[in-house]
């Protein structure tokens, strides 16, 4: 079995978001990026099928220079080895073509990555890989099993879960809790610095939607504290002044 | 020329944040100067009624394989319903569903697709929505370039009147094959009789503050009094104090009701970014330092024991 885990290289949870340069360009001034937490997911639930399967698994990055130190930790985790297209990824079309390029070459059996980026929250890619693969996707999937060539899933709706089989090959966009995150241990950490990590350059990047700007949300006004003993005030409040109920 | 509205069902009638996209979708029609089109998916009522929120027709697909949603037949309908209306703006409300089968649509159609939409496109040079980006901390400007656009809006974002007008309801019959149903849906498990969390207009979510989940009885009664739906903080679903889906925050349940009230959660930076869109925030907290009180509009500092059963007796009181 070969599984292929698409990371991305997002600012962490806690980070402040500003912009800079006209509010066109995110700040990163002091901020740490991390994997996409869907990613680590997916990356995580993938090196677990990997050790049940002795599947080979590579992990892939669309991204400039600045995320390998993101891709090598995926390899700590255990990825065998790596591949970074050289791009910026501005689009998820873009992005989509770039990974389903690769895997056109690679006829990969799984297809995982996390179901969006926490930067940009889009969720499309796992979905355009699928159709630029003609192959069935399936997001948000918080329990995957394979059993032969099926993929035993379950997927998030609101207010439940969806039980679902599907055949291999295919494409998945992961959520908690399908495995738990993994830490790196030193011997990951040592043998991840010597694992092949190859850079290609990108085929036919064509963006169909652009950012022109940025800009953060109003000010949130001061709260207004209502007594303990006078809590049911607020429903007052709610009802004549926000006039939410 | 048209704007094409995906309407999402559940039992056979459209969903509350769909009519919304009806609404948002008619409108931009209005500002195309074209009209809007809806399409329903699976066996489903009173579609004429969807005039009531601007569709001037309704496709309808009563194919009972589309009962269910089935990711790529509903991409594969979806695109062909695109093409056949000459559409070239596909709105869909987001959910679980609609999200990935956006997806497939943007790369079956090669169409640019933004999603958490919050805003009417500006057409006033090029089309440029306004989309909620970094999990609701930052707001992007971004141009769709595409000849065919896809826009994913989020709930509670555009506020409609509904109207008398009926559409005009037509069969549609898309071509499907054996392969768009290659998914098997084995079962479905939900959870009965209670409000969808995405879909509420009122939430009322609790955290670690209630101490455990026999407690939750008071969150279950102050959102059954309000007709809210309940959530909680990422620790209580972690626990297992709550099931997963009621998970709300950065890596959960992303939601926008008109009111979101927190009991005993103290408003660590990735639940805000779940609920950082709602219109109205209540913070219920015996922690006066609570962080959450800073993006609140209404605050008690108190024991949730005691001042949730007192919120019950006035909500009882109309």
């Amino acid at each position: 079995m070969k599984i292929l885990v698409c990371i991305t290289h997002v600012p962490d949870t806690t980070t402040k978001i500003k912009f800079i340069n006209n509010n066109t360009q995110l700040d990163t001034n002091g901020v740490q990026f991390i994997t996409g937490p869907y990613d680590d997911y997916a990356l995580s639930r993938a090196v677990e099928l990997k050790e049940q399967f002795g599947a080979k698994l590579t992990v892939l990055n669309v991204g400039t220079a600045e995320t390998e130190p993101t891709i090598r930790k995926a390899l700590a985790l255990g990825a065998d080895d790596a591949i970074r297209i050289d791009a910026e990824p501005t689009d998820a079309y873009l992005v989509a073509e770039q990974i389903a390029h690769v895997c056109k070459q690679n006829n990969y059996d799984l297809i995982m990555m996390g179901r969006e980026s926490i930067d940009f929250n889009g969720g499309q890619v796992h979905g355009i890989v699928g159709e630029m693969l003609g192959i069935p996707s399936v997001s948000p999937v918080m329990k995957l099993d394979i059993e032969g060539n099926v993929a035993k899933m379950a997927r998030e709706i609101e207010g439940g879960k969806e039980y679902l089989e599907a055949t291999l090959p295919l494409v998945v966009g992961c959520q908690e809790p399908i495995a738990e995150w993994k830490i790196a241990n030193m011997r990951g950490i040592m043998s991840a610095r010597t694992k092949p990590l190859q850079v290609i350059a990108p085929v036919n990047p064509q963006e169909l939607t652009k950012s022109l700007s940025f800009e953060l949300p109003p000010a949130k006004g001061a709260c207004k504290m209502i007594p303990a003993d006078e809590a049911e005030k607020l429903i007052e409040l709610l009802r004549t002044e926000a006039k939410v109920l | 020329m048209s704007v094409l509205i995906f309407v999402e069902t559940t039992e056979g009638k459209a969903k509350p944040s769909s009519l919304e996209a009806v609404a948002y979708g008619a409108k931009v029609a209005e500002m195309l100067g074209t009209s809007a089109v809806a399409l329903v998916l699976g066996e489903a009522q009173e579609l004429e009624k969807l005039g009531n929120y601007g569709a001037s027709k309704v496709l309808h697909a009563a194919d009972s394989r589309l009962n269910v949603g089935v990711i790529q037949a509903y991409a594969n309908a979806i695109s062909q319903a695109v093409e056949k209306e000459n559409a070239n703006v596909l709105i869909l409300a987001k959910s679980s569903l609609a999200d990935t089968v956006a997806a497939r649509v943007a790369g079956k159609l090669k169409a640019g697709l933004a999603s958490n939409v919050v805003e009417l496109p500006d057409l006033s040079d090029g089309f440029v929505v306004k989309r909620s980006i970094y999990t609701g901390k930052a707001f992007a400007k971004t141009a769709i370039n595409s000849e065919k656009k896809i826009l994913a809006i989020k709930k509670n974002i555009y506020p409609f009147t509904p109207t008398d007008a009926q559409a005009s309801v037509e069969t549609f019959t898309p071509t499907l094959s054996d392969a768009d149903f290659s998914v098997r849906v084995i079962n479905t498990e939900k959870a009965s009789g209670t409000l969808s969390l995405p879909e509420a207009d009122i939430v009322v979510s609790g955290g670690r503050g209630l101490k455990g989940p026999e407690n939750w009885g008071i969150i279950e009664e102050l959102a059954q009094v309000l007709g809210a739906a309940t959530g909680c903080s990422k620790p209580v679903s972690d626990l297992h104090w709550r099931p997963h889906h009621e998970h709300v925050g950065q890596t959960g349940v992303k939601v926008s009701p008109n009111l979101y009230i927190a009991v005993g959660i103290s408003g660590a930076i990735q639940h805000l970014a779940g609920v950082n869109s709602s219109k109205c925030i209540v913070v219920i907290n015996s922690d006066p330092e609570a962080p959450f009180f800073q993006a609140a509009d209404y605050g008690i500092v108190g024991d949730a024991f005691q001042v949730v059963p007192k919120l019950i007796a006035a909500a009882k009181q109309q």
